[in-house]
């Protein structure tokens, strides 16, 4: 841009700062309320006009993990006594905890779906990113006969729609007995984000410098040695972005898990919806959900600011 | 395949004597990739091919009937497939037209000097990172005619966004502008970024003025960046699924990957959806071609 002289120039120049500011509030409004919903109490969750100011609570998380029934009749006082803070504040929103035959507390299914997102998106992130960088390296390294036509598969096997691709996956795994499976939903992430990486990753590989692993290999090393000792190394920091980025690809994924999984491996994202069944939903607890689940996905974008513009350009564009 | 793929090694290098060769190491670095791919998405697409020959109801054990094209020919005379077309394209251009408009219209405010730009930038990037699917859900309370803070900071009364027929496909549109705008946000600022200061120091001297200097200068430099981000996001919009499908049950905002899985996994239709499935499957290939070639072209500037 040109210096800035005038002073219809420099207020053009405010004009443009406060904006910003407004367009930036406008867009995250959206995640302030849903981390705000997640500490309130339910009467307030949903009220005109909205209640912005109000005593956090940290009930909508208990109520997130813990089966609940209606109370017929409020708790007695010794009852009330004797319970735990986490089960009063169940109480103070006319609620108890259920229990089991041995009194121990009754989970919801939250946390099982909170782990299977994890396990399912860590799993098929190593997979795909370790098989991506070697395959990158292959791609970057090595002439390879019809290579456009091989890197132009490659992506476009990322570029199916989930549905298409479900139809005869569901089919074949039925046969197997795969459906419901984590190894089964491990699978199809592995296979959707393995074209990512490898696209990623061949951008990172082709910066490396050639003439690292020349210097190695005429010291004596051998093409393996050079690529675990020289090139790995270098690519450290594309290898974490790119894991980043499948991690969070899989992590948010809805549509395979909608139709793969229903009860035992059922991931996050399909069962945070499915809890707003008929009736009024309890936003409080679907707010705690969501923030639960957002929370990694936002603190790994700042971590990922730098590289953003890479990854989501499938490695095309570098800043 | 392989011996044809084999190029010269000098056999007397030492790298050769020991460990593995150049060659093999290519083909066990690569050829592992590229045979999971063909198990895992190829082999599985020729098995729906198969099927979409066939009246198969996966619901049932009756044994499929080979039925020749009828399904593709069903299809294509279905007026309702026609309809969720129709949708589909209607969304896309407004979600994308809306996200090329917001998206670089917020990079152009953004491409000065601002106190805490990278900050700002990246807190704005923050919706496309999370899942449409369940901030998606969250945009129900937002919408929510009675209780929803869109109709209260828009002073709306009890406006009907996701319950009014007419208005839901364009209340999905507007939660799909909100989480990608950031997208064309990101990669408009790469190609602001890029374009030469002179070029502007030039039209100052020139005296042109700013529509001047902005059509002329500004955007032919940002075109084929933009151009990038209109065809992912068209792609993107085209196989949108998870906003569409729980945000609303509308029969106007049935987008045609949605009829797909309706028909595959609540009509149990599965011959049907695997021709339903073909047909988007080459409408995808088609436009992941262009986007390719778009990249390749940009790359090589």
């Amino acid at each position: 841009m040109a210096a800035v002289r005038t002073s219809s120039e420099v207020a053009a120049n405010r004009l443009a700062i406060v904006a910003v500011l407004v367009v930036t509030i406008i867009f995250l409004a959206p995640i302030y309320w849903i981390a705000s919903t997640a500490f309130k109490p339910r009467n307030l969750a949903t009220t005109i006009p909205p209640t912005v100011v109000f005593q956090p609570e940290i009930s909508p998380f208990v109520k997130l993990f813990t089966k609940r029934s209606q109370l017929r009749t409020p708790p007695t006082p010794e009852e009330y006594a004797a319970a735990p803070w986490w089960e009063r504040v169940v109480f103070d929103g006319g609620e108890k905890i259920v229990r089991d035959g041995q009194g121990q507390v009754q989970w919801s299914g939250y946390p099982s779906r909170f782990l299977n997102s994890l396990i399912v998106a860590i799993t098929s992130t190593i997979l795909a990113v370790g098989m991506g960088t070697f395959t990158a390296y292959g791609f970057s390294r090595f002439k390879v006969k019809g290579e456009a036509d091989l890197l132009f598969f490659i992506l476009s096997t990322r570029m199916l729609p989930p549905v298409v691709v479900a139809i005869p996956m569901f089919l074949m795994y039925r046969a197997v007995g795969l459906n419901d499976s984590h190894l089964g939903l491990i699978i199809l992430y592995t296979a959707f984000n393995l074209s990512f990486s490898v696209w990623l990753m061949k951008g990172f590989m082709d910066e490396i410098p050639k003439e690292y692993e020349e210097a190695a290999l005429v010291d004596g090393y051998t093409r393996m040695e050079a690529f675990f000792k020289i090139v790995l190394p270098e690519a450290a920091t594309g290898i974490a972005a790119t894991a980043v980025f499948c991690f969070i690809t899989a992590w948010n994924e809805y549509a395979f898990a909608l139709i793969m999984t229903n009860r035992r491996a059922q991931t996050a994202p399909p069962f945070i919806p499915s809890q707003v069944g008929s009736g009024l939903p309890d936003w409080t607890v679907i707010a705690a959900g969501t923030f639960l689940f957002l929370l990694p996905v936002a603190i790994f974008t700042f971590l990922l600011r730098n590289h953003l513009l890479r990854g989501m350009s499938f490695g095309a564009i570098r800043k | 395949m392989a011996t044809s793929m084999i190029t010269t090694l000098d056999q007397s290098s030492r790298a050769a004597a020991r460990g593995f060769s150049d060659i093999s190491i290519r083909n066990l670095f690569i050829i592992p990739t590229i045979l999971f791919l063909i198990v895992f998405n190829i082999f599985p697409l020729i098995y729906s091919l198969g099927y979409s020959f066939t009246d198969f109801r996966a619901s049932t054990n009756a044994p499929a009937n080979f039925v020749g094209l009828k399904n593709y020919r069903d299809l294509l005379n279905d007026p309702y497939v026609w309809s969720n077309f129709a949708i589909t394209a209607k969304y896309v251009i407004i979600s994308v037209a809306g996200q090329l408009f917001v998206g670089f219209g917020v990079a152009m405010l953004l491409n000065r000097d601002i106190p805490l730009k990278g900050l700002l930038t990246t807190l704005l990037l923050l919706p496309m990172m999370l899942s449409m699917a369940v901030v998606g859900l969250f945009w129900k309370l937002l919408y929510d005619p009675s209780f929803g803070i869109i109709n209260y900071a828009l002073g709306l009364g009890t406006f009907e966004w996701l319950a009014d027929p007419k208005m839901a496909l364009y209340a999905v549109a507007l939660t799909d502008i909100w989480m990608w705008s950031p997208f064309v946000m990101l990669l408009s600022l790469a190609g602001l970024s890029a374009v030469p200061k002179h070029l502007y120091e030039a039209a100052a001297i020139d005296r042109a003025g700013p529509f001047y200097t902005f059509f002329r200068i500004t955007l032919p430099l940002v075109a084929p960046i933009l151009m990038i981000a209109v065809i992912f996001r068209t792609m993107e919009a085209f196989k949108t699924f998870d906003l569409a499908y729980i945000l609303t049950s509308q029969p106007t905002t049935e987008l045609i990957s949605i009829r797909l899985y309706k028909m595959a996994f609540q009509e149990w239709q599965t011959g049907r959806s695997c021709a339903l499935a073909y047909i988007v499957l080459i409408m995808v290939l088609a436009i992941t071609n262009i986007y390719v070639k778009y990249l390749n072209k940009v790359k090589e500037r």
